[in-house]
C-alpha cells in the first residue's frame, strides 16, 4: 500500500466547518475513510490501479502545482507590458510561456482588474478551477455559500472577504460553465515600483487571483487578511 | 438536470467561511480519493463530462451534505459499477488486503504517464470547422430548457438576455458528451447578462455575470 497512514480525523465541512486537530490519531476510522481505504485496496488487488501512481499524483498537486505558479505570471505581467498583453489576448499561450499548461488550464483567459473594474470567478455548477496556475481550489471556492451567492451577491461576499468595493466600480462576475479557465490579474499595489518580478511574486495571494483579494504592498495598509 | 448542484443564485447557505492556511487536502482519504478518481479516468471509459453528470446524480440531500471529495468519491463508485470494473457487493468490502505484489495492469495509470497526461494541452476545444451561430456584441436569450441528462446551462440564466462578449471557438458539447451521444462541436461564447437582467432591480446598474454558452443553448433576441 502507500505508506500513507496517518489519518488525520478532522475533515473539511461544507457546512459548520468543524476541524478537530486535537482528533487523536489511533481513534476508530470513520466510514469515509474505510470506504477509500477498501477502495484503493480492491483496485490496486485488480490490478486497475498502481499505488505509486496514486502517491505521484497526490505529490504534484501538494508540491508542484499551485497558487505560487499564478503568482509569477502575475508579478511578470506587472513589470513587462508586452507580456501582459500577450496574457490578456492570449492567456493560454502566456502562460505556457513559463511552463504552467495542462490539466484543468488548458484553455485559459485572463482578467484585468483596475481601478474602475472588478473581476471575480465563480463555478457555480461544480468547482471548475485552473489548476495548473492556481493548484487545487480551497474549501471556500468549493463550499455552497461561495457557489450559491457570488453570481447573485458578489460585492456581498467580497466584503466577507474585506473587500469592499465603491459603487461606481464595475463587478464582472464569471461563472466557470465551460472548459475556459480563469485568472485574475490583480491591479499591482502602489508603493512596489523598486521591487523586483520575485518580490512582487511573493505579495500576490491565491484569493487575489481568483478575484477574491486585493494585493497589498508589504507595510501598507491593511485592509484585510489577504492571503 | 435541475439539481441541487445548481447552485447559482440560491439563498441560505450563510457566510463563506474561509481557513488561514488551508492545506491542500484535509485529510489521507481525501488525497487517495482525489488520485483513484485521476487514476481510473486515465482508462478513458468516461470523460469529464460524464464524470460531472455522475456527481450531479448523488441524491440532493445526500449531496448537500457531503464535501466535495465525498462528492468525487460517490460518483467514482458510480462509474466504477457502471463500467464493470467493481461490483457493487465488492464496494461493500471493508476489508484492506491489497498484496504487495499486486501487478498493475498494462492499461493501469503508471507513474511514468504523468507527465504527459497532466501536461496534456488539449482537452475539450476542437478543430472541427463549425461556423459560429452569433458575434461579438449579438444579443441573445438562453433557452428556456430543462434536460433531464447533463447540462451546463444554469437555472438563473434561462430565459434571460444577454450580449456576446467573445467567442471563445469550437468546444465539445457537454450535454450529449455525458450522455455518450457524441461531441457535437459546436461554438462557446462568453455570455454578459446584466445582474438587472438576472436579479432584478435590487440589484446593481453597473454589475453582470458573465456565463459561458454553448450554441445550442443560445437563440436570437
Amino acid at each position: 500500500m502507500s505508506g500513507h497512514e496517518h489519518e488525520h480525523g478532522h475533515e473539511p465541512g461544507g457546512h459548520g466547518h468543524t476541524h478537530d486537530p486535537s482528533h487523536p490519531h489511533n481513534a476508530p476510522l470513520t466510514e469515509v475513510q474505510l470506504r477509500v481505504k477498501a477502495l484503493e485496496s480492491l483496485l490496486t488487488e485488480k490490478g486497475l490501479v498502481d499505488p505509486a501512481a496514486l502517491d505521484e499524483l497526490i505529490d504534484t498537486y501538494e508540491t508542484r502545482v499551485g497558487p505560487r505558479n499564478g503568482a509569477k505570471v502575475v508579478a511578470r505581467a506587472w513589470i513587462d507590458p508586452e507580456f501582459k498583453r500577450r496574457l490578456l489576448e492570449n492567456a493560454t499561450e502566456a502562460i505556457a510561456e513559463m511552463g504552467f499548461i495542462g490539466r484543468q488550464g488548458e484553455d485559459m483567459v485572463a482578467l484585468e482588474n483596475t481601478p474602475r473594474v472588478h473581476n471575480l470567478v465563480v463555478c457555480t455548477l461544480c468547482s471548475c478551477y485552473p489548476w495548473p496556475v492556481l493548484g487545487l481550489p480551497p474549501v471556500w471556492y468549493k463550499s455552497s455559500p461561495y457557489r450559491s451567492r457570488a453570481v447573485i451577491d458578489p460585492r456581498g461576499v467580497l466584503r466577507e472577504f474585506d473587500v469592499e468595493l465603491p459603487d461606481d466600480v464595475e463587478v464582472r462576475v464569471w461563472d466557470s460553465t465551460a472548459e475556459l479557465r480563469y485568472l485574475v490579474l490583480p491591479e499591482r499595489p502602489a508603493g512596489t515600483e523598486g521591487m523586483s518580478e520575485e518580490e512582487l511574486a511573493a505579495l500576490v495571494t491565491r484569493d487575489a487571483m481568483v478575484g477574491a483579494a486585493t494585493v497589498k504592498a508589504p507595510g501598507g495598509p491593511r485592509t484585510g487578511t489577504a492571503r | 438536470m435541475n439539481g441541487v448542484h445548481d447552485m447559482g443564485g440560491m439563498h441560505g447557505f450563510g457566510a463563506v467561511a474561509r481557513e488561514e492556511n488551508e492545506p491542500v487536502f484535509h485529510a489521507d482519504w481525501e488525497r487517495r480519493a482525489f488520485a483513484l478518481t485521476l487514476a481510473m479516468g486515465a482508462f478513458r471509459r468516461w470523460n469529464l463530462d460524464r464524470s460531472r453528470f455522475a456527481r450531479e446524480q448523488m441524491p440532493p440531500d445526500e449531496y448537500l451534505a457531503a464535501t466535495y471529495y465525498e462528492r468525487w468519491l460517490w460518483g467514482l463508485r458510480e462509474l466504477l459499477v457502471e463500467h464493470g470494473f467493481v461490483t457493487r457487493e465488492e464496494l461493500e468490502r471493508r476489508e484492506v488486503r491489497a498484496p504487495r505484489d499486486a501487478r498493475p495492469r498494462p492499461e493501469a495509470l503508471r507513474p511514468a504517464d504523468l507527465p504527459r497526461m497532466l501536461r496534456n494541452r488539449r482537452a475539450a476545444r476542437l478543430d472541427d470547422p463549425v461556423p459560429p451561430k452569433f458575434k461579438p456584441g449579438d444579443r441573445v436569450v438562453a433557452r428556456n430548457i430543462h434536460p433531464l441528462g447533463h447540462t451546463r446551462l444554469p437555472r438563473y440564466v434561462r430565459s434571460r438576455q444577454g450580449v456576446i462578449d467573445r467567442d471563445h471557438g469550437v468546444f465539445i458539447f457537454p450535454d450529449t458528451h455525458a450522455l455518450g451521444q457524441g461531441k457535437k462541436p459546436q461554438h462557446v461564447y462568453s455570455v454578459r447578462f446584466a445582474a438587472r437582467e438576472l436579479w432584478g432591480l435590487e440589484a446593481s446598474p453597473r454589475d453582470s455575470v458573465y456565463v459561458d454558452l454553448w450554441d445550442d443553448y443560445l437563440d436570437p433576441a
